[in-house]
């Protein structure tokens, strides 16, 4: 404990360090209430799911704070549903078996761009005969646009952008564009204000009813946008967050430890023992690391798991190069008087190994081990934009790939790319800031120069 | 991750009594080569082997080529007009013959076990094969010639970009090393942990801001297309190419190899035979060359010496990233064809050179430090 403290006392000298550390604490608390506040399952599902729970969301757009750098702010996603402020439904009655069912959906429109497109997500219920839907567009100004008419059947989507009788009736403009434009002016320009879309339902028996829920797509959307599947970057770039760090650190921590305990069982036991140890460093020197696990990758089943993918990195690690610097310093430990004291009042190999010789090498061990970290949490996200990345969970290294494979590059989605690719540099950047101070604070040698 | 992180150090040895006659010695030389060599080689033999059984899966690569072959073969027969109208039992068996005939052209017809031993021995007598999938672009199926085609733009890449980021750390780093605790020694301190992000990824921040927003050079490839005709046209595009992957890879390694360098150059620097050579009133240049320079050359010899063979494997990402068609694409694309022969191709003629380096660089050290010498004791 007192260790800790002086440690911590030291690190405080190091503002580069105070920086890292205080952005690993944050790293770890989102990491933590990602966790909770988006369970495993749960974000597997969000993520594979489709249609059904990103319906709602607009395709492959920016997130909505990208409008404080626009002059030209862009609509976000309004969804107004049954109960929403500014919707209301009147039934009236018209004959026998038919009834009026009137739906008002009434919103602000101050944005200066205008929508991605427009849909009616329409539910009825009914026995035999479909309801019927006729829809119109009030603007600002006063003016009524007829658009289309429906049969319903228990679940019929309208998109207003899909209507070419509608396109036609606005001069061939999108209705997108054209719903929202002032017809006088010759560059498409919003008219700002409150609109409203009426639907006018008919049923026709005594059961039946009509419901239906309005869906503007924004140009923004959320904290970090969309992808091309309409689903939330939010739920990829949260939940990259403990995945990266786990797998980083438990890499880091896998190799380092299991590479010191092997070296110093070689340079304990030494001759034979040592000697092999030290082929089959050379026999892991000559394998091909990053081709391998492309390999376990592509061929093994479940080689994509990111749990799998963490076994082989650390079992190619185990016999790596770090090998050597740790036999150095153990080679010299073993020469120190205490371990021959130890020996001489009868510790067993093991109780020498790990209570003699392994503790001295943690000054080194741990600079060493948060220096490591980045390399992995890297080597994740490489193996993701190989293609390999983890089938089900998303990662901040498969959203890239997402990104460059669907040409983010190309159309100007940036956030796509960036947003993943700035939380890699900041953990990498953090971790590696954290462990530069940490050596200087364990190998004082280096502090002078 | 640094795809090469290899540190090799050399086994350095105390200095063995001056008594020993020079036949004894070089007796020993011998004595101690063979053993080294030795060992190197059933390294690379078992190196090699390893990578084959993963590269085959254990043969579960077999099972994949199996069933692929089957559907092929299903499908052209089934395609076959004077085949479909044959009966069922007749179509089946000539389905089957089909299939045997493809099996052992790829010689699947033989036990895994029998044919791995076979693909250790001609992998090591660099008898490479034929590419069970892919093709050279000039239409060939040798690996050797798959290898070869894509061997030139791989040495481009990666010499140019390796060499630049080696000998420009190298010298900038001597030249902090002189003036250290300046500014610019404390900025590339500071900048020092850019290094831990791999150069894939300052590729697409470098795509991103030169390619996409400002239009400056092309996204990727290594020439135009259509390439230009003339000479200095081509080789101009490929230069222009040239530029983001470069870069990605000096911005990737330059500040933490200077930083390497730097306070290695000055851990030397500090020690007392430097200061007493100052003392003597050598100049500056000087006391770098002989004090300097001089024992730290096996270190600098053994880090270019495993830079020129990380050229052999390319950058597999960052030649994904930049459509570099490099051998390590061709590495990767391989793995995504179940090529094992060029998969094993490529580890083979890397394990060799590994090897060969590892033990000629035992050498090296000998010649060029005379503290190193081959001699008893020491647990090796």
């Amino acid at each position: 404990m007192k260790w800790f403290t002086q440690t911590l006392k030291d690190i405080r000298q190091y503002p580069s360090a105070v920086i890292g550390l205080a952005i690993i604490l944050v790293m770890v608390g989102m990491a933590i209430y990602t966790i909770i506040a988006i369970p495993y399952s749960e974000a597997i599902r969000l993520w594979r799911g489709g249609e059904d729970i990103w319906g709602d969301n607009p395709r492959t757009v920016p997130p909505a704070w990208t409008n404080l750098f626009r002059e030209q702010t862009q609509p976000e996603t309004l969804v107004l549903r049954m109960g929403d402020e500014g919707v209301t439904k009147s039934t009236s009655v018209i004959s026998e078996n038919m009834d009026d069912v009137t739906i008002e959906y009434t919103f602000d429109y101050d944005y200066d761009g205008f929508p991605q497109s427009l849909s009616v997500f329409f539910t009825a219920q009914y026995e035999e005969r479909l309801p019927h839907a006729s829809m119109s567009w009030v603007t600002p100004d006063g003016r009524t646009i007829r658009l289309g008419e429906i049969s319903v059947g228990s679940a019929e989507t309208y998109r207003i952008d899909q209507d070419d009788r509608l396109v036609r009736r606005l001069d061939g403009v999108e209705p997108r564009i054209g719903l929202f434009a002032d017809p006088d002016l010759e560059t498409p320009t919003v008219v700002k204000g409150t609109y409203t879309l009426r639907v006018e339902g008919v049923v026709f028996e005594e059961e039946s009813d009509l419901d239906a829920r309005f869906v503007l797509y924004g140009q923004v959307h959320g904290l970090a946008g969309t992808d091309h599947r309409r689903r939330d970057l939010t739920v990829a770039l949260l939940w990259g967050t403990p995945i990266a760090l786990s797998f980083g650190l438990l890499a880091a921590l896998g190799t380092t430890v299991t590479t010191m305990i092997i070296a110093a069982i070689g340079v304990w036991f030494g001759g034979v023992v040592d000697g092999l140890i030290q082929r089959i460093t050379e026999i892991n020197m000559v394998l091909p690391f990053l081709p391998i696990l492309i390999m376990v990758g592509t061929f093994f089943e479940n080689g994509r798991s990111i749990w799998v993918i963490l076994g082989w990195v650390i079992a190619l690690s185990i016999f790596g190069a770090g090998i050597k610097g740790y036999r150095a310093i153990f080679l010299q430990v073993k020469e120190s008087p205490y371990i021959e004291a130890a020996q001489a009042y009868g510790a067993s190999n093991w109780r020498l190994i790990i209570s003699y010789l392994v503790p001295r090498i943690i000054p080194v061990l741990i600079p060493g081990l948060v220096s490591a970290i980045p390399a992995y949490v890297f080597l994740e996200a490489s193996l993701a934009v190989l293609g390999i990345g983890d089938p089900i969970l998303p990662t901040w290294g498969k959203l890239i790939d997402d990104a460059r494979s669907n040409g983010a590059l190309h159309n100007g989605q940036y956030y796509w790319v960036l947003q993943p690719a700035v939380l890699l540099m900041v953990v990498g950047l953090a971790f590696a800031l954290l462990g530069f101070a940490l050596d200087r604070i364990f190998n004082p040698r280096l502090r002078e120069v | 991750m640094s795809e090469n992180a290899l540190a090799v150090q050399p086994d350095v040895e105390q200095p063995a009594q001056k008594s020993a006659s020079t036949s004894n010695m070089l007796l020993k030389l011998l004595r101690y080569s063979g053993l080294k060599l030795g060992a190197l080689l059933i390294a690379v033999v078992i190196g090699i082997y390893l990578t084959i059984l993963i590269a085959n899966m254990g043969g579960y690569v077999d099972r994949i080529l199996k069933g692929q072959i089957r559907e092929q073969v299903s499908i052209s027969v089934g395609m076959d007009p004077e085949i479909r109208q044959l009966p069922a039992e007749q179509r089946n068996q000539i389905i089957e013959e089909y299939i045997s005939v493809e099996e052992e052209r790829l010689g699947l017809n033989q036990p895994f076990l029998i044919r791995s031993f076979r693909f250790l021995y001609r992998a090591l007598t660099l008898n490479l094969g034929r590419a069970q999938f892919m093709s050279s672009d000039s239409g060939s199926r040798l690996v050797s010639n798959i290898i070869l085609e894509r061997l030139p733009p791989t040495l481009l890449y990666m010499a140019t970009a390796n060499l630049l980021l080696f000998f420009v750390s190298l010298f900038f780093a001597l030249y902090l090393s002189r003036n250290y605790g300046s500014l610019l020694d404390k900025l590339v301190i500071a900048l020092s942990p850019i290094s831990a992000a791999p150069a894939w990824f300052y590729g697409i921040f470098l795509i991103l801001l030169f390619a996409a927003v400002l239009g400056w050079l092309p996204f990727g490839g290594m020439v135009a297309a259509p390439p230009p005709q003339d000479l200095v046209g081509r080789a101009l595009s490929i230069g222009r190419h040239l530029i983001l992957p470069v870069t990605a890879w000096l911005v990737s390694g330059f500040f933490g190899s200077v930083y390497g360098w730097r306070t290695f150059f000055l851990i030397f620097s500090m020690e007392d035979y430097v200061e007493l050579a100052r003392a003597k009133g050598l100049s500056d240049r000087e006391v770098e060359r002989r004090y300097i320079l001089r024992p730290t050359l096996p270190n600098i010899i053994t880090n270019f010496a495993l830079m020129l063979i990380t050229l052999w494997q390319g950058a597999i990402i960052a030649e994904t990233i930049f459509n570099w068609p490099g051998l390590g694409r061709l590495l990767f694309q391989a793995i995504g064809h179940f090529d094992t022969a060029v998969i094993v191709g490529s580890a083979v003629i890397y394990a060799y050179l590994l090897a060969f380096t590892v033990f000629f660089l035992d050498f090296i050290y000998a010649i060029v430090d005379p503290r190193v010498r081959v001699g008893s004791g020491g647990a090796h």
